[in-house]
């Protein structure tokens, strides 16, 4: 249990610096030390899938592309932060926090999963016939391709669809017209 | 000059193959230890992502371009919807229905060996290509737009 502490507190300083300083690349390195602190977490809790997911994403996606788009000279930001916004994150965070304390409270302890509780839930089913039926020893995989493929499909089709949107826009034919359109 | 230093162009000329090697051990191990297709994909991006950082645009165009990883992109997604498809018209089944496995490889103990589970290694590759080639162009994209804002009219005619 103190290694999840000593994250945390990681996972807070490193996120404390990622709002509060200025250079935009150091800002963007310690969002990625909240993920590796993350990623750590879940390994920690036994979930190596969303451990190297998260490490993946939020480590190489998000530094690297920064760092390839952004490229070398980068921003310094400077200015202080808008008032109306600060109030507005302030009240949601806090909503989040009231309702987190809220259902927090009715998890089972620390180590026993949330579907001991629940005498027909679908984990059950898929932790006990998973292997026999599907035959992928990974039972992660096993759910997100075979009993719940949909999600996938649905979740390739969104990416699918962003990716045709963001080339489509980011075309230099299609920002040459209308540059010529502008004049 | 274009890309980084010598140290760096280097240093990712070697470990550019081994980043490659084990996206694609994700991807093709992903029924059987942790990861699957969109880590391995990502890991397979990034290894072209290095690349783009370390020796400039122009080199990765010419190892993979734009048309080749779009058509990458879309094999991937054809790939997963077909293998989908079959399991829907072979047999009585449904959609998704992982048919491999439950015509040929159910009585055979196959657990915890490479060839197993039916449909899940396909749709991992499938997957993998999809999110691979997708977050390249992506990249790719975005460092296009960027160059593009900073110094008007040189790097246009790139893409």
């Amino acid at each position: 249990m103190v290694i999840f502490y000593v994250l945390l507190v990681f996972m807070l300083i490193a996120a404390i610096i990622a709002v509060e300083t200025d250079d935009l690349l150091s800002s963007v390195i310690c969002v990625g030390a909240v993920g590796v602190g993350g990623s750590i977490m879940f390994l920690f809790l036994r979930a190596p899938d969303i451990a190297i997911t998260q490490i993946v994403v939020e480590v190489l996606g998000l530094i690297i592309l920064i760092r390839a788009t952004i490229a070398r000279d980068l921003t310094f930001i400077s200015g202080d932060r808008e008032f109306f916004g600060l109030v507005v994150s302030i009240v949601i965070m806090l909503v989040i926090f009231l309702a987190g304390v809220r259902v927090l409270g009715n998890l089972p302890p620390f180590g026993t999963p949330v579907f001991s509780q629940v005498p027909d839930a679908a984990s059950r089913t898929y932790i006990a016939e998973g292997l026999q039926k599907t035959g992928a020893a990974n039972i992660v995989a096993a759910i997100i391709l075979d009993y719940r493929g949909y999600d996938t499909l649905g979740e390739a089709t969104v990416l699918f669809t962003s990716i045709i949107g963001a080339t489509v826009m980011l075309r230099s034919k299609c920002r040459k017209s209308l540059e010529d359109r502008n004049g | 000059m274009k890309g980084m230093t010598i140290i760096v162009k280097t240093i990712s000329s070697w470990v550019k193959l081994l980043i490659f090697l084990f996206g694609i051990y994700i991807v093709l191990f992903g029924h059987l230890t942790p990861g699957g297709g969109f880590a391995g994909g990502v890991i397979i991006a990034s290894s072209y992502v290095l690349l783009m950082l370390a020796f400039g645009r122009e080199f990765v165009e010419k190892n993979l371009s734009l048309t080749a990883s779009s058509r990458l992109d879309c094999v991937g997604a054809l790939m997963f919807v077909a293998i989908a498809l079959v399991g829907m018209f072979y047999g009585a089944a449904s959609f998704f229905w992982n048919f491999i496995h439950q015509q040929y490889l159910a009585d055979r103990a196959t657990e915890f060996k490479l060839v197993s589970a039916g449909i899940i290694p396909l749709c991992n590759i499938a997957i993998g290509l999809k999110v691979g080639a997708s977050l390249f162009l992506v990249i790719f994209a975005l460092s296009v737009f960027c160059n593009d804002f900073r110094c008007k009219g040189s790097a246009r005619e790139l893409m």
